[in-house]
């Protein structure tokens, strides 16, 4: 398993874009929302932490299409599925790989964007926490998406429609936590709920996703 | 006894395209598969593997490897690598002693992507080597193959025999190799003709 | 007798050429019945005026685009587990009339609440979760869609559905706390404040069970067709590798 997940991460950095993308596109909508909303700093204090959430969440899913389409075609997943390593295993293995190279460079920059979008000094923290528990989720349920679509040519808008209504709650809670803990009320309880949606995701998905990998494999 | 098919049915697309297939393959034996296009050996193999679900039938086997039309070869990563990942997932294992027997040890760190055809095709069967499985079940491996390379690979693939291990081939070439030929055309499942609906919708 | 029998194709459409005369029948009466009662037979209320009485659309479209979809779940599970192919088809039925139901919830909810919020719409929970449930039923539709080979897709959508429920669960309670809201309390609960009194509850029920038995209606019939379809696709299948 350890394996899958370096082979995958060296794929990821030698691909080119893939990387940066998520990165781009996330500095992207720190930029545009500005600009399409007015400068006025209070405005976009209040809306920070949502804009903050929903911009980590759509970068999440610019590469998720790629995450099984790839060993889908050139043959790798059927080996995989041959392979002494349970599908459950190269299924959680491809997700961690997905939010290292992912959710984790998003949650790096996101201070300096959260800079950009004027959040209070207060939901930094908040910011970090609910991003760095918050992204394994998106990556989970994404994996979850990007197995049911994976022989689906050009399956990257039916990905979208599958998976956003899915990360509902894991935005909700993210965002809220972020906006509470940034006018200094009280932000543990959506804390808890999110990690209590990453950590089932993580240990449930995985069944759902092989399952669905198997269907498309046969 | 490596692999031991009772009955068999398999199906494709939702209709049933072999039925009552039964064979077995001891250790250290071959079996080629032959048939018109379109008879279902893929599918045969793949359902074998397990990568399908069979209509009817049983099929009892030792660990087995499968090597399908595609290789499962990553262009960005070099020969050692792709095939370093194979031992690493099936436990470890030198790549040595199989890039050496498809003569790619020169080409260990070329990125795969500048791999002929050929190339390509001798890299993905020496994967069958470093999972150190017994049964080997292959479909049409002699593709983009030259007819040294073919050589190499029956060579190979006496050697595998010769070791205790067993392959069931569905190949349309002659590999040159000693082993039992069942042709599936007697195999083809006969379409009933039904009438009204039925359960089954196919 | 039992009711798996009704998984083989024949039967049901055998049974279902039976029962639908009986079963549209009854549902016009309700419906039909429901709705005139309601609309011009009780009396106006105080403070709503005459638009309260769009709840006899909206309370049994919301009731009824909740219960399709845990019909949806029902039918997945039934061909996940025992391979009925009426049931993977009943769901694909099923889907668009929840997502039907859903839509006229939310229009519906909407006009109710224009002379009360003063606006057409509103962000308050149910309103709110509704919508969400609408994105599932298209995601559902949509993988059906996408998806060529029927059993496959059939496969595909049963395991959505099941993981979707989890999630679109989840939503709601995540959109309720997301928000305070503005919507009225469950109308029918005996304990609710602002309880429905009887004269508007009896026509109400009527009304509620007359989409029941639309969603069956029309459930059946469309199960019918894609029955029908999937037959005619399999004999041009079998037309096509025979010659």
């Amino acid at each position: 398993m350890t394996a899958l997940l370096i082979r995958d991460l060296r794929l990821a950095l030698r691909a080119g874009g893939g990387f940066g993308l998520g990165l781009a596109f996330f500095l992207l909508v720190a930029v545009l929302v500005p600009l399409g909303v007015g400068p006025e700093a209070a405005v976009l204090a209040r809306i920070a932490p949502g804009i903050l959430w929903l911009g980590a969440l759509l970068a999440c899913l610019l590469s998720l299409d790629r995450l099984f389409a790839l060993d889908f075609e050139d043959g790798s997943l059927d080996l995989l599925a041959t392979a002494p390593i349970p599908l459950e295993a190269v299924v959680a293995a491809k997700v961690v790989a997905h939010w290292l190279v992912t959710g984790l460079p998003l949650v790096a920059i996101s201070p300096l964007l959260a800079l950009l979008l004027q959040l209070p000094l207060a939901g930094y923290p908040w910011l970090l926490a609910t991003l760095l528990i918050g992204t394994p989720a998106l990556s989970a349920i994404g994996g979850f998406g990007a197995a049911l679509v994976v022989g689906v040519r050009r399956g990257g808008l039916l990905l979208s429609l599958l998976v956003l209504p899915m990360y509902v709650p894991v935005l909700i809670f993210g965002a809220e936590a972020v906006r509470r803990g940034g006018i200094g009320a009280e932000a543990g309880a959506p804390l808890a709920l999110l990690a209590a949606i990453t950590m089932a995701s993580l240990a449930l998905l995985p069944f759902a996703s092989a399952a669905a990998l198997r269907i498309n494999l046969r | 006894m490596a692999l031991d098919v009772e009955d068999l049915s398999v199906s494709r697309g939702g209709a049933v395209v072999l039925a009552g297939v039964g064979f077995t393959l001891a250790a250290g034996s071959a079996l080629l598969l032959r048939g018109p296009n379109g008879i279902g050996k893929t599918t045969l193999l793949r359902s074998i593997a397990g990568l399908q679900p069979v209509a009817a039938g049983r099929v009892r086997a030792v660990d087995l490897t499968y090597a399908g039309h595609a290789d499962g070869i990553k262009s960005t990563l070099t020969v050692a690598e792709n095939l370093a990942f194979w031992a690493a997932v099936h436990g470890g294992g030198e790549i040595d002693p199989a890039l050496a027997a498809y003569e790619l040890t020169r080409l260990r760190d070329r990125p795969a992507a500048q791999l002929s055809a050929g190339q390509k095709r001798r890299l993905g069967l020496a994967r069958l080597l470093v999972t150190g499985r017994k049964l080997w079940l292959m479909d049409e491996p002699t593709v983009s193959l030259d007819a040294a390379s073919v050589d190499l690979f029956a060579g190979v693939l006496r050697a595998h025999l010769a070791a205790g291990g067993a392959a069931l081939v569905a190949s349309h070439i002659d590999i040159g190799l000693e082993a039992a030929v069942l042709d599936l055309a007697r195999f083809r499942a006969v379409e009933v003709a039904r009438s009204g609906f039925d359960e089954a919708f196919a | 007798m039992s009711i798996w029998e009704y998984a083989n194709p024949v039967r049901f459409m055998r049974a279902s050429t039976a029962a639908l005369p009986v079963v549209t029948g009854l549902t016009l009466l309700l419906l039909v019945g429901g709705l005139v009662w309601g609309f011009w037979f009780t009396p106006e209320a105080q403070n709503f005026g005459s638009t309260v009485k769009i709840i006899y659309l909206h309370v049994p479209a919301a009731i009824m685009a909740v219960t399709a979809w845990f019909m949806m779940l029902a039918a997945s599970l039934i061909w996940l587990i025992r391979r009925h192919h009426v049931s993977a088809l009943a769901a694909k039925a099923a889907a668009p009339v929840g997502l039907t139901f859903t839509v006229i919830g939310l229009a519906t909810g909407a006009i109710w609440g224009q002379p009360m919020w003063g606006t057409w719409w509103a962000w308050d929970p149910r309103l709110t979760s509704f919508l969400i449930l609408a994105l599932f039923y298209l995601g559902y539709m949509a993988l059906w869609q996408a998806i060529e080979d029927p059993d496959t897709a059939a496969d595909l959508t049963s395991v959505l559905c099941i993981v979707g429920s989890v999630f679109a669960f989840l939503s709601r309670y995540a959109v309720l706390f997301w928000s305070q809201g503005l919507h009225q309390g469950a109308s029918l609960s005996v304990d609710a404040r602002e309880n429905v009194s009887d004269v508007y509850a009896w026509p109400l029920w009527t009304c509620i069970f007359g989409f029941g038995g639309l969603f069956l209606t029309l459930v059946l019939l469309r199960t019918r067709t894609e029955i029908r379809a999937r037959r005619t696709s399999a004999l041009l299948a079998r037309e096509r590798r025979a010659g």
